[in-house]
C-alpha cells in the first residue's frame, strides 16, 4: 500500500515501528495495524468461503439425480461437515471479525485495536486451523464425517480426521476468543472523548454484544471438544455409553454453545444492516436505543433456547413447552429490529446503490428465514422437520441471504474508505441480482423437499425428490458463479475504480467518514472529540 | 460499564497501553477459565437432573410403589442377551419367565471370561416394547455397577424385579434385553 503516511510528530513507539517497517510478505505476517488485519481476515474469510463453496456445489452435484454418482457415501458425508465448519468457523466468522477490525477503531475514534499484537496472532492462528481441517480429506478414513454437530457415537468411533477437526475447532476457538477480548478492551477503553456508550454506531453495539457471546460460550465448545477427544484416546466416558456416559449430554453441551453461536454470526450482520440502511434512506436509525436493547435482549435469550436444537431426544413435556415459548420470545427483539429498520426507511430519501440492495435482499431473505425458523420452534412440527431439507433451507435463509448478504452489503459499502477507490456500480447490481435469484432458486425448493420428507446428510433420495434437486443444483452453480461476479467488482474497483471521496455516501453519519479515503494507515492518533 | 475518564465526560479512551486494558483483559480472561470450567459442570449438573427426573437412572434401583399381586393376568417376561466386542460368554439361565404383575420375581444371568486378562464390563437393559421399560423396576440388577471378571472366571448374577400392575392389559410380553459394553481404560490393554 503505497497510502502509508508519515507520523506527524507521532508517539516514540510509533515512531520506531515505521523505521522498520517491513516489506512483501513479512509485512502481512508482522502486521499489527488493525487496517492490515482487518484485510486479512477478510480475504481469508473470501477463500474459506470459495473452498467451502466447492464443496456445496460437490454436495449440489451429487444431488443432481438421485443414485450415487460422483462421491462414495462416507465422502458425501464428509463433503457436509467440512462444508458446515469451513463456512462457519473459516469464513462467516473471520469475516465479521475482519469488519471488526477495519471499523470499529474507526467508528470509535481509536488509533487501533486495544491489544495489536495479540490481534496478529489471532488471525495467523486461522490459516493453520484451516490447513488442519482440509488436510482432514487426506488422512485414512478420511475426514469427520458427524456433520458440523460432531455428534457421538460417531464422533467417537470415526477415524483420526477428527482428531484433526477438534485440534482445528480448538485452534479457531482460540483465535475468537483474542479476537473478542480484543474487541471488548478497545470498545470500553478507547473510545474518543465524548464517544460515550449510547452514542457509538450500532455496528459497534453489534459487536460488543457478539464478542461477550463468543467469550461466553466458545471455551464450552472447546470442552465439549475435549471431552470428545478424552473420549476418544483416553478411556474417559463422558459421551461413551459403554462407560456410562450418555450422547445426549454432549447435544446438551454442543447447544448450549451452538445456539448463541448463531447470534454470533447475525449479530455483526444486524450492525453493518443497521448501518447501511440510515445511510441511503438518509434518515438515523429509527430506535436507537431499542435496538441497543434489542441486540441485548436476543443474546441474553440465546443462552436458554439451546434445547430446541434437541426436541426429537426425548425431553420432558415441561422441558419442551419451556424452550418452546423460550425460542418464540426471540422473535420479539428480532422483529423489534426488522420493524426498526422498516421505519428508518419510512419517508427516507431512498436511493438504491448496491450496498442498499443487498440490504434489502437481507431484509426480505432473512426475515423469511425468520419465520421459518418459527415454525421450526414449535415442537410438534420440529418433530416432522427434524433433519430434514426444510431445516437446511432455514439456516441457509438465515446465514447466506442472512450474514453473507450483509457483509456484500457491507463490503460494498466500506470499500470506497477502504481502498480509496469507488466500485463499478453496474457491476454490483450484476452481482446482487444474480445472486438474490439463484439463492432462491438454489434454496427456495429445499422447503418443497423438506416439507415431503427428504432428509438431510444422505447422499441418495428418492425418485420423487429428483425435480427440486435438480432446480436447487443449478440455482447452486448459479449462485456459485455469481461470486467471481463480486470477486471482479472487488479487484477491478482496487485496481482501476475511480478515486472515492471522503464521504461518497451523502446520507453516512459516523466517525469513520471524516477520514479522507482510503483510510490513511494510522488514523485518529489525535483523538476526535465528539459532541 | 463505562470506564470512564473523569477528566473526558463520556469517553472511555486510556493510554493504549495502560494498565486499565491489562485489566480488563484479565478480567475477561478469568470469564473465559470460568466458562470452560461450566462445560465441565455441566457433565455432574446433567446427571443430577436426569437423576431428579428420574430420566436415566439405570443404575438404581427402582423404588415399587404398588406391591399388590395381580394375579388375574400373566406376563411373560423373555430374556436377551448381547455382548459387544467383548471376549464374554452371556446368557440367561432361563429363556423366559412367565409372572403376574406385582409378584417379585427372581431370574439368573451367567457371564465368563475367556479371555486371558481381567475385563471390565457394564450391561446397558433396554425393554421391548420400550414403554415397557417405565412398568419395569428392578430392586437388584448386575447392570447397577461395573462388573469386573478375572481371566476364566464364571460369575451368577441375579436380577430381582416387580412389573408394575399398573402395565398396560394388551401388554402380554415384555423381552428384557442387555448388553455388555467394556469399559476401557481399565488395565485390559
Amino acid at each position: 500500500m503505497s497510502s502509508i503516511t508519515q507520523p506527524v510528530g507521532g508517539h516514540g513507539h510509533g515512531h520506531d515501528e515505521h523505521a522498520h517497517h517491513p516489506t512483501g510478505i513479512m509485512r502481512w505476517v508482522t502486521t499489527t495495524n488493525h487496517k492490515d488485519i482487518g484485510t486479512l481476515y477478510l480475504w481469508f474469510s473470501f477463500t474459506m468461503f470459495i473452498v467451502g463453496g466447492i464443496m456445496a456445489l460437490t454436495i449440489r452435484a451429487e444431488l443432481f439425480e438421485p443414485g450415487m454418482q460422483i462421491l462414495a457415501p462416507e465422502r458425501f458425508n464428509q463433503m457436509t461437515t467440512l462444508h458446515g465448519l469451513i463456512m462457519i468457523f473459516g469464513a462467516l466468522m473471520p469475516g465479521a471479525v475482519g469488519f471488526a477490525n477495519w471499523m470499529i477503531p474507526m467508528q470509535i475514534g481509536a488509533p487501533d485495536m486495544a491489544f495489536a499484537r495479540m490481534n496478529n496472532w489471532s488471525f495467523w492462528l486461522l490459516p493453520p486451523a484451516a490447513i488442519l481441517l482440509v488436510l482432514s480429506l487426506f488422512v485414512p478414513g478420511g475426514a469427520a464425517e458427524t456433520g458440523w454437530t460432531l455428534y457421538p457415537p460417531l464422533s467417537i468411533q470415526s477415524g483420526m480426521g477428527m482428531d484433526l477437526t477438534i485440534f482445528a475447532i480448538h485452534i479457531m476457538g482460540a483465535s475468537s476468543i483474542m479476537g473478542s477480548i480484543n474487541i471488548i478492551t478497545t470498545i470500553l477503553n478507547l473510545r474518543a472523548p465524548g464517544m460515550t456508550l449510547m452514542k457509538m454506531p450500532v455496528f459497534c453495539w453489534a459487536w460488543l454484544i457478539t464478542a461477550y457471546l463468543l467469550i461466553a460460550v466458545m471455551p464450552v465448545l472447546a470442552g465439549a471438544v475435549t471431552m470428545l477427544l478424552t473420549d476418544r484416546h483416553f478411556g474417559t466416558s463422558f459421551f461413551n455409553a459403554a462407560g456410562g456416559g450418555d450422547p445426549v449430554l454432549f447435544q446438551h453441551v454442543f447447544w448450549f454453545f451452538g445456539h448463541p453461536e448463531v447470534y454470533i454470526i447475525i449479530l455483526p450482520a444486524f450492525g453493518i444492516i443497521s448501518e447501511v440502511i440510515p445511510a441511503f434512506s438518509r434518515k438515523p436509525v429509527f430506535g436507537y436505543a431499542s435496538m441497543v436493547y434489542a441486540l441485548s435482549a436476543i443474546a441474553i435469550l440465546s443462552f436458554l433456547v439451546w434445547a430446541h436444537h434437541m426436541f426429537t431426544t426425548g425431553l420432558p413435556a415441561a422441558g419442551i413447552l419451556f424452550y418452546m415459548y423460550a425460542t418464540m420470545l426471540i422473535a420479539v427483539p428480532t422483529g423489534v429490529k426488522v420493524f426498526n429498520w422498516l421505519a428508518t426507511m419510512w419517508k427516507g430519501s431512498i436511493s438504491l446503490e448496491a450496498p442498499m440492495m443487498f440490504a434489502l435482499g437481507f431484509l426480505f431473505l432473512f426475515t423469511t428465514g425468520g419465520f421459518t425458523g418459527l415454525i421450526l420452534a414449535i415442537q410438534p412440527v420440529d418433530v416432522q422437520f427434524q433433519d430434514t431439507y426444510y431445516v437446511v433451507a432455514h439456516f441457509h435463509y438465515v446465514m447466506v441471504a442472512g450474514t453473507l448478504f450483509a457483509f456484500f452489503a457491507g463490503i460494498y459499502y466500506w470499500l470506497p474508505k477502504w481502498s480509496g477507490k469507488m466500485y463499478n456500480e453496474t457491476v454490483a447490481q450484476w452481482h446482487f441480482w444474480l445472486s438474490f435469484i439463484f439463492f432462491n432458486v438454489t434454496f427456495f425448493p429445499m422447503h418443497f423437499l423438506g416439507l415431503a420428507g427428504m432428509p438431510r446428510r444422505v447422499p441418495d433420495y428418492a425418485q420423487q425428490f429428483t425435480d427440486w434437486n435438480q432446480v436447487a443444483t443449478i440455482g447452486a452453480f448459479g449462485f456459485g458463479l455469481s461470486q467471481l461476479v463480486f470477486l471482479y467488482a472487488v479487484v477491478s474497483a482496487i485496481r482501476s475504480g475511480k478515486p472515492a471521496p471522503a464521504k461518497p455516501w451523502d446520507g453516512a453519519t459516523s466517525l469513520e467518514w471524516t477520514l479522507p479515503s482510503p483510510a490513511p494507515y494510522h488514523s485518529f492518533e489525535t483523538p476526535p472529540v465528539v459532541k | 460499564m463505562t470506564a470512564g475518564n473523569a477528566s473526558i465526560p463520556g469517553g472511555g479512551r486510556k493510554d493504549p497501553r495502560g494498565p486499565g486494558n491489562r485489566r480488563l483483559f484479565f478480567k475477561l480472561g478469568v470469564i473465559v477459565l470460568a466458562m470452560f470450567g461450566f462445560g465441565y459442570a455441566l457433565v455432574p449438573f446433567y446427571n443430577q437432573i436426569c437423576r431428579a427426573t428420574g430420566l436415566r437412572d439405570i443404575d438404581q434401583p427402582d423404588e415399587v410403589v404398588n406391591t399388590q399381586v395381580d394375579a388375574t393376568r400373566s406376563v411373560r417376561i423373555e430374556f436377551d442377551t448381547n455382548l459387544r466386542n467383548m471376549p464374554w460368554k452371556f446368557r440367561a439361565l432361563q429363556e423366559s419367565t412367565d409372572i403376574h404383575p406385582g409378584a417379585v420375581t427372581q431370574v439368573m444371568f451367567e457371564v465368563v471370561n475367556n479371555s486371558d486378562h481381567p475385563v471390565t464390563g457394564q450391561a446397558i437393559p433396554s425393554y421391548g416394547p420400550q414403554f415397557a421399560g417405565q412398568y419395569f423396576r428392578k430392586l437388584d440388577c448386575f447392570c447397577f455397577k461395573r462388573q469386573t471378571l478375572a481371566p476364566g472366571e464364571t460369575r451368577k448374577m441375579p436380577v430381582v424385579f416387580v412389573v408394575d400392575p399398573k402395565l398396560p392389559r394388551q401388554v402380554s410380553t415384555i423381552t428384557l434385553s442387555y448388553t455388555f459394553f467394556e469399559v476401557e481404560g481399565n488395565g485390559n490393554g
